[in-house]
């Protein structure tokens, strides 16, 4: 493999890893907050706050991770992506400022209040609507290029139907993917009560994900015709992400084997996640940018790839004791320890 | 206000804001790690619950200083896009290091916060706040990199225009890393040792007495001594350095114009901005060359040996005095206060001193900020010192004044909610409660 095909394919490994992980965390703030409205909070709460506590943080370095490793690999992404995006950039990075802070007030203060958890639930959609910006803005048509100035199209980038219906496909897989995980989060801890909900919000999540991929679909022939046609060629791709969201509805429709009914939706995600990216190559940023274009040195790609090496080496064991302890522990998944 | 007036007022208020945290991210692990281990170690419950109690406040710094070490990184290129397509070339190894040793931090200290009772053999708990202390000092270690890069770079040649034989590594080991990493790190650690002083000593200063607090506020001052000494050494390093690699800097810190050997100190003073001319200063004949070369007859290199467009501003003079200044303060404190301990007739935790252990917390954020804006001030006009001005790497886009605002009202919710939060978390649980509660009576 190139250079730039190893550095875009260890990227988007790391960003699906943040879609699953982040989309849980989101969701669950979401899901904790609409609780409380709807009187259930005693119920999923504790489930919630359980999974929750130890994994924030770790949630935020892959998104940390991403956008340094990018701009390593490609650094010509750095110039165009950071003039254009520094508005809807900013306010990405002060939600993510307020929830994480405002989550390790309430968890850590002394003090629960309402206001820290709508803080935490509001961002929680907040957010991902405002990322999911940036794969707009990549499929071209929002930004105006002269000279050296490189500036959104603010306006466009408003009343295009294609951005929404990225918006709308982001905030649907935020609640189903971690209405699924959670479910089968409270089978494991075995609250029944809690499982009732959060299996609940699983059957219904997951119809507006498959009704709004259509609409992006539907919206990228009309705004960017050659990746539509890319698409097409990884059909079978698409295919199989479908699959996998029948077979995880069926599961958990049938009350069994939530743990591959959540492994089944990862898969559908997994599918289309890189059905896209495998679709949108080789540019970076429609039609100013592709890979070949915008990767670094020769060296640097190497060094940048010995030393993601070395730290998966160190981080793997690391992040299998973390998942040990706290996720696959059925006594800490219970509440039985502290 | 222009993009590039907008852009360096948001870097330097995310950089004040976030560099708090940061240090106390990286200062306080080794202590709460210190502490546990002389719990388990002496089997005194008092430095067990000191351990438990710096945690909880800990997690709380440290998840502002995540947010907003998440902010410095991608504002980085939102407001100088320019300089981070030349640093994605040849300096982004370190960057994508930092990630590496905070991802491990954070996984520990996740693991680390949860299993307090997990373990039966205490010192497997006390194992886990290793990675955390390597993780997070090695993330300063790999952040500092980049921004001794900045002042001395190397590792890339340019030719017509473009950037040859590049080596990553000697971009990292450039000549300004070594004194700013060992520089950072002490005063981490130091600010830490005053802090966790800090909060002892104002518990004391409000009526209570029990042992917990005096031992904390012995255990802080002793090592408090060793790490204003290894700061104050360091420090005189990095002149050394500056003098060597970064003479212009230097110079403006001390208002030296002329080259010359047996060069005077200058403490305070005015300076006449038309002349040059110091007035009412305190000087200390040959005490400049010495700091600079250890030789009273050393030649310490002069700002008029620089063209006038790459002076530094020349305030930067009082930042580094007053961080020189608080430095002694902070090795004065632990040498007293130790002094004291060794004369049995002497009360050591009398009101004087507590309150100026307290005030040594403070002091410590202060001389951090100081020291960050002198090493960043004192670098103008330079963003890549030699090849990039400031100027050139700014972003074109219009709309950094909003942003500025949007991120001032940022800074300000979370500065007020966290003091907020670490009062409310201390003053209703002090420690005589916790150690009622939890059965302590020695």
């Amino acid at each position: 493999m190139q250079l730039e095909q190893i550095g875009i394919t260890v990227l988007w490994i790391f960003l699906y890893g943040y879609l699953i992980v982040a989309s849980i965390d989101f969701g669950a703030g979401f899901y904790a907050y609409y609780g409380k409205v709807i009187g259930i909070e005693n119920v999923i709460g504790p489930v919630i706050s359980r999974y929750l506590s130890p994994v924030w943080e770790v949630t935020n370095v892959f998104l940390v991770f991403f956008f340094v490793g990018i701009v390593g690999f490609f650094p010509e992404t750095a110039y165009y992506y950071g003039t254009a995006l520094l508005l809807p950039g900013s306010v990405a990075l002060i939600l993510l400022a307020v929830r994480g802070s405002f989550y390790a007030f309430a968890n850590y203060g002394a003090k629960k209040s309402n206001l820290y958890l709508l803080a935490y639930g509001s961002t929680g959609l907040l957010i991902p609507a405002a990322l999911s910006t940036v794969f707009t803005i990549s499929e071209g048509g929002f930004l105006s290029v002269s000279g050296n100035t490189v500036t959104l199209l603010m306006e466009e980038l408003f009343f295009s139907t294609y951005s929404w219906a990225v918006v709308l496909l982001a905030v649907s897989s935020v609640l189903f993917i971690s209405s699924a995980f959670l479910t089968y989060y409270a089978d494991h801890a075995e609250d029944k009560r809690a499982l009732e909900w959060l299996r609940y919000f699983a059957l219904w999540g997951g119809i507006p994900t498959i009704i709004s991929s259509l609409f992006v679909f539907i919206a990228l022939r009309n705004h960017n015709p050659e990746h539509f046609q890319n698409t097409l060629k990884v059909w079978w791709m698409f295919g199989l992400s479908f699959g996998s969201y029948v077979t995880s509805i069926w599961l958990i429709w049938r009350r069994k084997n939530y743990g591959t009914a959540f492994v089944m939706v990862m898969l559908q995600f997994a599918f289309a996640f890189f059905g896209y990216g495998i679709s949108h190559l080789p540019y970076l940023l429609y039609p100013y940018l592709t890979l070949s274009s915008s990767v670094t040195n020769a060296t640097m790609g190497r060094a940048l790839i010995v030393s993601f090496v070395a730290g998966l080496v160190l981080l793997v064991p690391a992040l299998v004791l973390l998942l040990r302890l706290f996720l696959f522990s059925a006594k800490y998944v219970k509440g039985e320890t502290s | 206000m222009n993009a590039l007036n907008w852009s360096r007022g948001l870097t330097e208020m995310t950089l004040a804001f976030h560099i708090l945290f940061a240090t106390v991210g990286v200062g306080i692990p080794i202590f709460i790690s210190i502490a546990e281990w002389i719990g388990i170690r002496k089997k005194d419950p008092h430095y067990s619950l000191m351990a438990r109690r710096w945690t909880r406040g800990f997690v709380i710094t440290v998840a502002v200083g995540v947010v907003t070490g998440t902010c410095i990184g991608l504002q980085l290129s939102l407001l100088w896009p320019e300089f981070m397509r030349f640093a994605g070339n040849v300096i982004s190894l370190p960057l994508f290091l930092e990630t590496f040793a905070f991802f491990f931090e954070a996984i520990f200290l996740g693991i680390y916060l949860y299993t307090w009772n997990r373990f039966s053999n205490p010192y497997l708990h006390w194992l886990l706040t290793l990675p955390i202390v390597i993780g997070s000092s090695a993330s300063a270690l790999f952040i500092t990199m980049v921004n001794g890069f900045m002042n001395t770079p190397q590792g890339f040649t340019i030719e017509n225009g473009k950037l040859t034989s590049l080596d990553p590594l000697a971009a990292m080991l450039n000549p300004a890393t070594p004194s700013k990493v060992a520089h950072v790190l002490s005063s981490a650690y130091l600010t830490a040792a005053f802090l966790l002083g800090m909060i002892a000593a104002f518990s004391m200063l409000r009526g209570r007495n029990n042992d917990y607090y005096k031992k904390s506020i012995r255990l802080n001052m002793m090592t408090g001594l060793l790490l204003a000494a290894a700061t104050i050494w360091i420090g005189d390093a990095s002149a050394k350095f500056l003098a060597e690699n970064q003479p212009e800097k230097l110079a403006a810190a001390e208002w030296h114009f002329e080259t010359s050997s047996h060069a005077s100190l200058v403490i305070g003073g005015q300076l006449n901005p038309v002349t040059n001319e110091i007035t009412g200063a305190i000087k200390i004949p040959w005490a400049l060359s010495v700091l600079a070369t250890n030789h009273p007859n050393g030649t310490v290199v002069g700002l008029n040996d620089f063209p006038e467009d790459q002076w530094p501003p020349l305030y930067v003079h009082y930042l580094f005095d007053a961080m020189v200044g608080i430095g002694f303060y902070l090795l004065a404190v632990p040498v007293i206060f130790l002094i004291m301990t060794r004369m049995k007739r002497r009360n050591a935790y009398n009101r004087w001193m507590l309150w100026a252990i307290f005030a040594g917390g403070p002091f410590s954020l202060l001389a951090i900020e100081l020291g960050w804006f002198y090493a960043e001030v004192g670098r103008q006009p330079w963003i890549l010192r030699g090849y990039m001005r400031v100027s050139d790497a700014v972003t074109t886009n219009p709309h950094v004044g909003i942003t500025f605002w949007l991120f001032a009202a940022l800074y300000l919710l979370l500065g007020i909610v966290c003091l907020l939060v670490l009062s409310r978390l201390f003053r209703n649980k002090p420690a005589e409660y916790e150690l009622e509660e939890r059965r302590i009576i020695l």
